[in-house]
């Protein structure tokens, strides 16, 4: 199952993780996003090994959103060793995702 | 590997690409439906307030319903972009990004992508200020100044709905008069945070890490650029079909594809469904896409019981 990321726990789960870690902003009024979630959890179940991977309301975390200038909805972005490396607007492809991943 | 062979493969899983899968199924039509966008445009419109027998539904909900009830009815659907289609002696072969597949009848149902200014800025501020999806993002704009990118209802939609968060909304349209419902013009009469500048493009997205200004090709109160922090492009849409060009697909002079009665194109075993045809007077809801699908598939039904 995909994590449930918080302000809370956003540097410990994300920014400390030892595995790479793709984090999908999203909220409940995007129509988009609700389209994009099952890709994520799918994503989740198939690559739970290697990667890290969970949603972050937006709505609900205010200050890592704004903290990386999330103005669109859904962004994901590939987090590695603390750092944002990639960043996707928009509904994306589960296999483009994973691509991703795997060059991160 | 074995060669399954689909009797008909549906492109698009939007309302009318799911409602071809629900009729082929009933049809018991062995096929196979890819999307690289579950829903389509529809999953983006707040309310649905006219598909008969339900009164309000978001979009969303909606195209998730018509999904799970295709794939209640057993059809397998793949979450993938098509790169090519290349006709394959009596099959078409259908690449997609991660599998190949051949089938014996192909339905379009490709619906509409949204169009892009085009301009400097656009694409670098991109989720840094630049948005196609009003719904999405207006509520990052609270407090901020946005500028709206034209005149018609989707503009005007986007504007009113911006203007419950930004400061000031700015609708920028190169033309003299909105095109637009008079419900929305009584609106923006009474709303003091709407602006609209007529007879004007922009010509360009400018800032740092994020969109700070606009550059516009005329003078408006003395000033050829505008301070802005969101730009929201709302020039319409056009049929995504880029992909069927090589297929010999005809398509009119604004690029849609040109069905008959039976949603069937000038290519033998390609149909087409959907916002991107001609069909339907080019109504473009999601009923009349829903019912293009329908057709499409009881004309793969009708060829293959005959052949």
């Amino acid at each position: 199952m995909a994590m449930q990321f918080t302000d809370q726990n956003f540097e410990q789960e994300v920014l400390k993780s030892d595995k790479p870690v793709l984090v999908d902003f999203w909220a409940v009024w995007c129509g988009p996003c609700q389209m994009m979630g099952p890709i994520v959890e799918e994503l989740a179940e198939e690559l739970k090994d290697k990667y890290k991977i969970g949603k972050m309301n937006v709505d609900e975390n205010r200050e890592t959103a704004s903290k990386f200038g999330i103005m669109s909805i859904p962004t994901l972005i590939i987090f590695k060793g603390g750092e944002a490396v990639k960043q996707f607007v928009g509904v994306q492809a589960k296999e483009n995702l994973k691509e991703e991943l795997e060059k991160a | 590997m074995p060669d399954t062979i689909y009797d008909l493969i549906i492109i698009g899983a939007g309302p009318a690409g799911l409602a071809a899968s629900i009729y082929a199924s009933r049809y018991r039509i062995n096929h196979l439906v890819i999307g690289k966008e579950p829903g389509g445009q529809a999953v983006e419109a707040h309310k649905v307030e006219n598909w008969p027998g339900t009164k309000s539904i978001s979009g969303f909900e909606l195209t998730q319903n018509m999904r799970e009830h295709a794939a209640g009815l057993g059809a397998e659907i793949v979450m993938d972009s098509i790169s090519n289609i290349s006709r394959g002696g009596d099959f078409f072969d259908v690449t997609a990004h991660t599998a190949q597949y051949k089938t014996k009848n192909i339905i379009l149902a490709l619906g509409m992508e949204y169009k892009k200014l085009s301009i400097p800025g656009e694409e670098e501020f991109k989720g840094r200020g630049v948005s196609y999806c009003p719904t999405c993002d207006a509520a990052f704009f609270g407090g901020k100044i946005v500028a709206v990118v034209g005149g018609g209802n989707s503009a005007a939609s986007a504007a009113q709905l911006l203007a419950q968060y930004a400061s000031k909304v700015y609708v920028i349209y190169r033309g003299e008069k909105l095109k637009v419902d008079p419900a929305y013009l009584e609106n923006f009469s009474k709303n003091e945070k709407i602006e609209i500048i007529y007879n004007t493009n922009v010509r360009e997205i400018k800032g740092n890490s994020n969109v700070e200004r606009i550059i516009l090709d005329k003078k408006y109160n003395d000033k050829d650029d505008l301070e802005v922090q969101g730009v929201f492009i709302e020039i319409g849409s056009e049929p995504g079909v880029e992909l069927v060009k090589q297929l010999g697909v005809e398509a009119d002079d604004q690029g849609f594809i040109i069905v008959n009665p039976d949603q069937s194109t000038n290519v033998a075993g390609i149909y087409a469904a959907g916002d991107a045809t001609t069909g339907s007077n080019k109504l473009r809801q999601i009923l009349t896409a829903a019912a293009e699908g329908a057709v499409a598939a009881a004309s793969v039904y009708k060829k293959i019981q005959i052949s």
